[in-house]
């Protein structure tokens, strides 16, 4: 059997916070199989984003381990592709710059990454914005191409932390739809990181809800609605049940955390 | 835009006329100050020379001194920016270049470059070398200090997407770093050149026996206060060129910054 895309392994993670030691991450066991949409659910501060970037390679656990196919993560890799919370685009460069630049980088011929993005950047919706610069984009439109920019390295695992967290509810709609398009074309494996349940039910397979402090996973709530899903999946009987669910877990640890820190 | 021409102009023009008043009044000792007029004439005349002072040193000499000074403040202030630029690139890179480096630039940076006129002298002697020394040293600063500036402005962001689609360390370098840095290193290149300037007048005061900085002294030497004013003057519009000059070639290579800030 191939190993899963992504497998964490009893992953601990401190910070040093002046003279006191802060544990962020406490024995996170979590793995990604291929083609798998995985959300993992937590509110601010528990730790979540520290997770995605130990994935990504950015960050280190201090105990435990982070496999890539069964190899430990050693560095950002291009199959390992991130879209950040903030779009993180290269003001510098035009959309398109910014499209192929992870082809380019990686030194592919131009002739392969050329078709590539033209497909990618029509995916996404941003056609006929090629030669713009992001600082004439909306933010919707900024993510859209952070989005076009790892689609385009075709990568393994697409690591998100948030990324429709900064966008009004209008555009974060479109941009969940956009990606459960997305989805149904390649079959993405992806690691999403939310502190929306809605968003977290509506697109994935898996939701993983965390506790905050030190960061655990309380629970994995597999989600099993039809695909291919629509934004109105959200109003059906099967969704609310697991919404409720989420609901009463997320109680349930907040109750105790006030029970224990009074 | 027309509505603040006549603004901007109302200080000079008020200060001229003061000048002016001062100078026909008797408020300042007489021939100890010229008059604007008396600038004007002396600056045309050294600008374009006279037929009946061809011996003169103050007819017809402007450009060929003004061609001095502009040559020299720009080989001293592409030294600089060939040198700071790299340098700085490294020193906010790399932390080991920072402290084998650093250190000496903060200690040396608070010595005024005339404090270094008696030594650049010494060493070079009263040649274009010690000009070019003094002008290249002072430019140096500014232009190091806001690169290592701007390359550790750097957003942790764009440095983390970048390696995420697999930059390397050079081309992170090169195509991420660098034009991140670049609005702070057009910063540095700017008082760069405003300092190359200071510089060359102090160096062809002493230094070197050619230049406005040469006119600027030898006219004060021979009692031409209208040469002084009119050397003043000329340094002051050849600083504002260059100076609009480097502005222009930022706004060129910054579009996406313009773009930016009318967001």
């Amino acid at each position: 059997m191939r190993p899963p895309v992504v497998a964490i392994d009893g992953v601990s993670k401190e910070f040093t916070k002046g003279e006191r030691r802060v544990e962020a991450l406490q024995g996170i066991d979590f793995a990604v199989a291929r083609n798998e949409f995985a959300a993992i659910l937590g509110p601010s501060g528990c730790g979540k984003s520290t997770l995605l970037n130990m994935v990504a390679g950015f960050d280190r656990p201090t105990r435990g381990r982070v496999l890539f196919n069964g190899t430990p993560v050693d560095g950002p890799d291009p199959r390992r592709a991130v879209v950040f919370q903030e779009s993180a685009l290269f003001p510098w460069y035009t959309v398109h710059d910014n499209v192929v630049f992870g082809p380019r980088t990686q030194g592919l011929p131009a002739a392969v990454y050329r078709e590539r993005a033209t497909t990618v950047i029509e995916q996404v919706g941003l056609r006929g914005f090629e030669s713009h610069y992001p600082a004439e984009l909306s933010g919707g439109m900024k993510q859209r191409v952070g989005i076009a920019r790892v689609l385009v390295m075709e990568p393994e695992v697409l690591l998100m932390d948030e990324p429709f967290g900064s966008l009004d509810a209008q555009t974060r709609s479109l941009m969940q739809e956009l990606l459960l398009d997305v989805w149904e074309r390649h079959h993405q494996t992806v690691l999403f990181v939310t502190h929306d349940i809605e968003e977290a039910l509506l697109l994935a397979d898996s939701v993983s809800v965390m506790t905050a402090r030190p960061g655990r996973i309380k629970q994995r709530l597999l989600v099993e609605l039809p695909r291919p899903r629509a934004l109105d999946v959200v109003t059906s009987p099967v969704f609310n049940a697991l919404k409720r669910d989420v609901l009463a877990l997320i109680r349930e640890e907040s109750l105790r955390a006030a029970r224990e820190h009074g | 835009m027309a509505r603040r021409v006549p603004l901007f102009l109302l200080l000079p023009l008020g200060l001229l006329a003061l000048w002016h008043v001062a100078v026909q009044a008797r408020w300042v000792t007489e021939g100890l100050v010229p008059s604007p007029a008396q600038v004007v004439d002396s600056w045309h005349t050294w600008v374009f020379g006279s037929p009946t002072a061809t011996l003169s040193p103050y007819s017809g000499t402007w450009l060929a001194n003004a061609l001095y000074s502009s040559r020299r403040v720009l080989q001293g202030f592409a030294l600089a920016a060939l040198i700071g630029i790299p340098l700085g690139l490294l020193i906010g890179w790399n932390r080991l270049v920072a402290r084998l480096v650093d250190p000496s630039i903060q200690i040396l940076r608070p010595v005024p470059i005339t404090a270094w006129l008696p030594f650049s002298i010494a060493v070079f002697g009263i040649y274009d070398a010690s000009a070019l020394f003094l002008i290249g040293l002072g430019a140096f600063y500014p232009i190091v200090v806001n690169t290592t500036h701007g390359v550790r402005d750097t957003s942790l962001l764009l440095l983390r997407a970048a390696r995420m689609m697999g930059a390397r360390p050079a081309t992170v370098l090169a195509k991420v770093v660098l034009p991140s840095a670049l609005p702070s290193i057009f910063t540095g290149l700017r008082l760069g050149v405003g300092v190359a300037w200071t510089a060359v007048i102090v160096a062809e005061m002493i230094a070197v026996k050619s230049g406005l900085g040469y006119v600027l002294w030898d006219a004060y030497y021979v009692g031409r206060m209208d040469i002084c004013v009119a050397t003043m003057f000329s340094v002051g519009l050849l600083g504002f060129v260059s100076d609009r000059a480097i502005l222009l070639a930022s706004q060129l290579l910054l579009r996406w910054r313009m773009l930016e800030a009318h967001a």
